[in-house]
């Protein structure tokens, strides 16, 4: 362990000196000491940002000096100005050839890595020769870096790449005697494949199993790789499949969470193409171990384990379904995962373990950090909503949080008592006094609207239910929309129940004035319109329509539908699944996942397919000569290339964000062919609504991923969003889907009234 | 992929800056700065924006950050943060601001060796001590052959060890180290206990050995092989790299050809049968708003042969305290203001006994109307010779073609910090 000493390097300094003394240094510079020092100044003010770019000529002056060291440093000021320097970088070519054929190893891999990391004409024409030489290195380590290199050619002139064969060779290396070598071809292959405009990537049985007889051998790294690649073999049998995840199962013992999570998203995807019960069984419960080993690894991982763990654990609910306990946290764990740790609690709480579950979120409603504590509180609300015989205590240890006084806490407890109160009709509202007790501690929107709705519900229990409303109305003007609009179907609920009452009379009156008179807001003003004429024509029909019994909430519409899950999983460790949106919707450029429909894929998963449409049409797959890994029987799942394709693939890539929208489209309505039940929820379009929903439309939430995908440039997604939350608070309810039913119901109640008394 | 790759220390500034594919340049790092480093506030150790995500690592005050344009995997690109940071560690000790700018063009090296393109690549660190030196290399003919063994050694299937590999005295230690998380309600019923265990190795041993390690006869490593009453039951264990994975699967044997030095054989996870070394009995009561009176007594649950050392217990205080009053017969105990709360401090304490401590924490009065949260009280502690899972090492058996005589030492450690909590 030796300690550098070169901190003295770090400071800014100025190109004339350090020219001056790199000139200094050609002469007297025994061992090269003076010219190193100047290089590493060089490169510690690359570091800080300063352009170095003007010392190009004198810079590579030093590459004549035989000492390694100096050579890299040398290499990284190329890769770092090589590209802005164009019309000089002829000045090195002659250097990097020698380097390509140096005797040793490490130096050939060292100049075709960079002159690979410059990606401009001149130096790719000279590296092409030089690329084939090296992808048939004696040395594996030269081959494993220039399999490396193919992807990045391939990045910077996708025509030379496929027109040079450096795909074929890519492919050939699959079957390199070397496991470094075949995981890096694999992850070259897998990257050239996921572009969308030009080769295509599968593996067949053969090559897969292949593949898998390297994987034992790989480094952690390149497991990883290949066991990505995976999703790339289609099972047609069932067979296949099974035999498949019982030689990667064990990958699940490894040390690197990144292994043991790839292994996990092969494994949930193979499970879709078997049909041995036992078998998935098995690997329900072989999958639940490690993934709470992964726990106890950094916070980071633990935070992208626990994001997949609430995805996984609604797909397969066996996996850790008894295991509740591990997801408590702890006092010191950081907040984001807290948070994560909360939802997956929700989730797993049943009958047999709500006591513990409850204990646990009311010990958090008491801790500092107010995000966590609302989460909890609203947690305990939907815990009572979730699990029936969990409900007295919940209810109770809301009414003890209600007591405490503290603001936020009473805001999300009434919250979530409104939704209490449309689960278990008839139960709870003997605590209606107790929150109206609190009425002045509300200042939010959500939390005060969920009052009125609760002291216009009930308002024939409530005594002094016209003074509190008339209390609650005197700022009408200045409310938020939501809290408006709660405000005015109280009122006439008021009315109807009160009718005799001097007060609500004249409460309706003033509020339907507002409404129709002093508001800009469509759906305000027209709701008004509404309810005002329903009590003109007919009061006591009104009270039918308005005082209809609602349909009990239930905790159903939390679950993610079951074919996005399937397709989400296929992202399972990666940046998809950690905010639970498919990577093409948020990330430029991004391949869709798909289960792909063979006869073994199973009937469910079938039914619930969720099919993502490619910008590009599908190809007709071409075949490649030459050696490889290419079975005579199966073809056409060998990796292809089609030379038409690069063309159609560049033209469509630029407008490609009005294809992408039309996609969307079409698959709501491939998802509303399939599956009835979607029909009823015409109003969440985005598949994942509902699980954001579970806890609440809080624009606040900091960690939530989607409040900093949203800032993405990718418009439609947040103009759907906003459709959505517009829609959301439109309605009185919480209950999305009934809520648009009761709605409708009572415009055609409407319609009908107004036919008859016109 | 990874795109790019920084190290920002607490100002904001970068002093490792690499850019690995051209998809980014590098005025992202200022992005980084603005949202992460001068933000307060900071939720989470992925923020996305458009297309471009940010990974940080924190340590010691310095950020690593990886960035990456694509659909990353994002158990991966963590990994890899702790990977680089657990190098710099084996080649330069600390990993700080002083450290790294004391050896940036090393860390450079190291990068461009340890991921290509944004793909990280073998980086084991006994391989790459071989041929990235912090002595200067000259590149010649000799070194060429020389070369072509690091090179094989870095992609074959032992990449982690060398083969020339020769000691006059062939030993290997094996530390068992278990850290107990502990959730205990103010009852005294525990809510959760589990024991994070790893099995750390050095092996100084010549040639290529080959290694088998045996454990506890009555060991259940799949939960579902329950029955044994007092046998020990691993929740899941994970394995190093080196560890043949296939045997472990057929016959549960664990065997491996293990790297040269220092590493993790394996890790484990224990929930059943947790033997809790130190119980809390704690008494707190609030007096009214003007002070809180506590009675804490510690019990050491072990062997009387055995002791519990550097324990430290950490009870809560409200936030409005002017001061408390402790007395100890043991140890020292004292309030910190700053962090509210009590800090005793035991240096030695045998198997089998008890000590308790008695306090009178004085309240000034406040007008804030949030109630006292009440934080758990925390021990952290070491006691050696002691495993709370139970887990054995029955043996280490070393076979090498030249069948040298091998000594082999076996330690065990069970501690916690920050992890073993009692709620009030």
């Amino acid at each position: 362990m030796s300690q550098g000493q070169d901190a003295k390097l770090f400071q800014r300094g100025k190109i004339q000196e350090f020219r001056a003394e790199l000139l200094a240094a050609e002469s007297k510079d025994k061992k090269f000491t003076k010219r190193k020092t100047v290089l590493k100044k060089i490169v510690a003010n690359i570091t800080m940002g300063n352009d170095m770019s003007p010392l190009f000529t004198d810079v590579v002056q030093c590459l004549g000096t035989p000492l390694l060291e100096i050579k890299k440093m040398v290499y990284l000021f190329l890769v770092s100005y090589g590209r802005s320097k164009p019309d000089q970088i002829h000045l090195v070519i002659p250097s990097f050839l020698q380097d390509c054929n140096d005797r040793n190893p490490v130096i050939r891999a060292l100049a075709i890595r960079t002159m690979s990391y410059i990606p401009i004409p001149v130096v790719t024409e000279a590296m092409t020769d030089q690329l084939r030489h090296c992808l048939k290195d004696k040395d594996p380590y030269v081959r494993k870096t220039a399999a490396i290199c193919v992807a990045k050619l391939y990045a910077t002139d996708p025509k030379k790449a496929e027109r040079g064969g450096f795909v074929e060779m890519l492919r050939d290396l699959l079957v390199d005697p070397n496991p470094t070598v075949v995981s890096n071809a694999v992850a070259a292959l897998s990257e050239i494949g996921d572009r969308n405009d030009g080769v295509t990537f599968k593996l067949n049985f053969h090559v897969a199993n292949k593949l898998l007889t390297a994987l034992g051998e790989s480094s952690e790294w390149g497991q990883i790789y290949i066991l990505d690649s995976l999703l790339r073999f289609v099972p047609d049998d069932t067979k296949d499949a099974e035999m498949l995840a019982e030689r990667i199962i064990i990958q699940m013992q490894h040390a690197n969470s990144a292994v043991v999570l790839t292994t996990i998203k092969i494994l949930l995807y193979l499970m879709n193409y078997m049909d041995n019960r036992k078998l998935v069984d098995h690997i329900c419960k072989k999958m639940g171990p490690p993934l709470v080993t992964i726990l106890s690894s950094g916070p980071e991982v633990q935070y992208v384990a626990l994001r997949n763990i609430l995805l996984i654990i609604q797909r397969r609910p066996t996996v850790l379904r008894n295991d509740v306990k591990v997801f408590f946290c702890k006092y010191n764990d950081p907040i984001y995962l807290k948070l994560a740790k909360l939802e997956i609690m929700y989730r797993l709480a049943r009958e047999e373990n709500a006591r513990e579950v409850l204990a646990e979120l009311e010990e958090y409603a008491s801790e500092v950090d107010i995000d966590f504590v609302r989460k909890a509180v609203r947690s305990i609300g939907r815990l009572a909503i979730k699990v029936k015989p969990a409900a007295d205590s919940c209810i109770q240890s809301l009414l003890k949080l209600i007591e405490t006084k503290v603001t936020y806490v009473v805001q999300e407890a009434i919250i979530v008592t409104k939704d209490i109160f449309r689960r278990y009709p008839g139960q709870y509202e003997g605590i209606i006094p107790t929150l109206c007790e609190n009425l002045d501690l509300l200042d939010e929107p959500e939390a005060k609207a969920a009052m009125i709705w609760i002291i216009g519900q009930f308002a024939n229990r409530i005594d002094n239910a016209d003074e509190l409303m008339d209390d609650l109305v005197y700022s009408f003007l200045e409310e938020s929309t939501e809290v408006q609009l709660a405000l005015l179907t109280a009122s006439v609920k008021l009315f109807i129940y009160k009718s005799s009452s001097e007060t609500a009379k004249q409460l309706v009156h003033k509020v339907l004035k507002w409404t129709t008179e002093e508001i800009d807001n469509p759906d305000l003003r027209d709701r008004g319109f509404m309810y005002w004429r329903l009590l003109a024509i007919n009061p006591a029909v009104a009270g039918e329509i308005v005082l209809v019994e609602k349909p009990a909430i239930t905790t159903d519409s939390d679950r993610m539908d079951r074919g996005a899950l399937d397709q989400l999983l296929l992202h399972t460790g990666t940046l998809g699944s950690i905010y639970h949106k498919n990577p093409e919707t948020f990330i430029r450029g991004a391949a869709g996942r798909q289960l792909i429909d063979t006869p073994a894929l199973n009937q469910t998963s079938r039914q619930m397919l969720v099919i993502v449409t490619h910008p590009n049409a599908p190809r007709a797959p071409v075949k490649v000569s030459g050696p490889g890994p290419l079975e005579p029987h199966r073809e056409k799942q060998a990796p292809v290339r089609s030379d038409t394709m690069v063309e159609t693939g560049n033209l469509l890539g630029e407008g490609n964000e009005p294809n992408v929208i039309e996609d969307e489209e079409e698959e709501g309505e491939e998802e509303e062919a399939l599956s009835p039940h979607v029909k009823l929820e015409q109003v969440s379009q985005d598949p994942y609504a509902d699980l954001d929903g579970v806890f609440g439309s809080h624009g606040d939430q900091v960690d939530e991923p989607q409040s900093a995908v949203s800032q993405a440039s990718i418009e439609d997604e947040l103009e759907r969003a906003q459709r959505q939350r517009q829609q959301t608070s439109t309605g009185s309810e919480p209950a999305k889907p009934k809520r648009n039913g009761t709605f409708r119901q009572s415009i055609a109640a409407f319609n009908q009234i107004s036919q008859l008394g016109l | 992929m990874i795109s790019a790759f920084f190290i920002f220390n607490q100002k904001g500034e970068v002093i490792i800056s690499r850019l690995l594919r051209p998809d980014l340049k590098r005025s992202i790092a200022d992005v980084f700065r603005i949202q992460v480093v001068s933000n307060s506030d900071v939720r989470s150790p992925i923020i996305t924006l458009g297309s471009t995500s940010f990974f940080h690592v924190r340590v010691n005050n310095l950020y690593v950050v990886a960035i990456t344009k694509n659909n990353a995997n994002a158990a991966m690109v963590f990994e890899f943060c702790y990977r680089f940071i657990s190098i710099c560690k084996s080649y330069f000790g600390k990993v700080d601001e002083e450290s790294v700018k004391n050896n940036f063009v090393l860390i450079y090296e190291l990068i461009d060796e340890i991921v290509d393109f944004g793909y990280p690549q073998n980086s084991e660190i006994d391989t790459l001590k071989t041929f990235i030196m912090t002595e200067s290399i000259v590149s010649s003919a000799t070194a060429a052959e020389e070369s072509s063994k690091i090179t094989t050694q870095a992609t074959g299937a032992t990449s982690w060890r060398r083969t020339d590999v020769k000691y006059k005295k062939n030993e290997a230690f094996v530390d068992v180290v278990e850290t107990v998380n502990l959730s205990m309600s103010a009852k005294g019923n525990v809510l959760r206990a589990d024991v994070d265990g790893h099995i750390l190795m050095r092996a100084y041993l010549s040639g290529i050995p080959e290694c088998k390690f045996g454990l506890n006869d009555k060991l259940v490593i799949d939960k579902s092989e329950k029955g044994l009453g007092d046998a020990v039951e691993l929740d899941d264990c994970r394995f190093h790299q080196c560890v043949r994975l296939n045997e472990f699967d057929s016959t549960r044997t664990i065997s491996f050809i293990p790297p040269d030095g220092e590493f993790e054989l394996m890790s484990y996870r224990s929930t059943s049968n947790v033997k809790l070394p130190i119980k809390v009995l704690a008494t707190v009561n609030e007096i009214g708003t003007i002070g809180v009176s506590y009675i804490v007594t510690i019990k050491t649950n072990f062997d009387a042969k055995l002791s519990a050392s550097n324990l430290v217990v950490r009870i809560p205080t409200p936030l409005n305290t002017t001061n408390v009053e402790c007395k100890v017969p043991n140890g020292k105990a004292k309030y910190v203001p700053a962090e509210n709360v009590v800090v005793w401090k035991i240096q030695r304490m045998q198997g089998g006994s008890e000590v308790t401590l008695s306090a009178h924490a004085t309240l000034t009065s406040t007008t804030s109307k949030q109630v006292w949260a009440r934080p758990p009280i925390d021990v952290d502690f070491q006691v050696l010779m002691f495993t709370a899972s139970g887990l054995i090492v029955r043996f280490l058996k070393v076979f090498e073609k030249s069948s040298y005589q091998s000594v082999k030492w076996v330690r065990y450690l069970t501690k916690a910090s920050g992890s073993y909590q009692i709620r009030l």
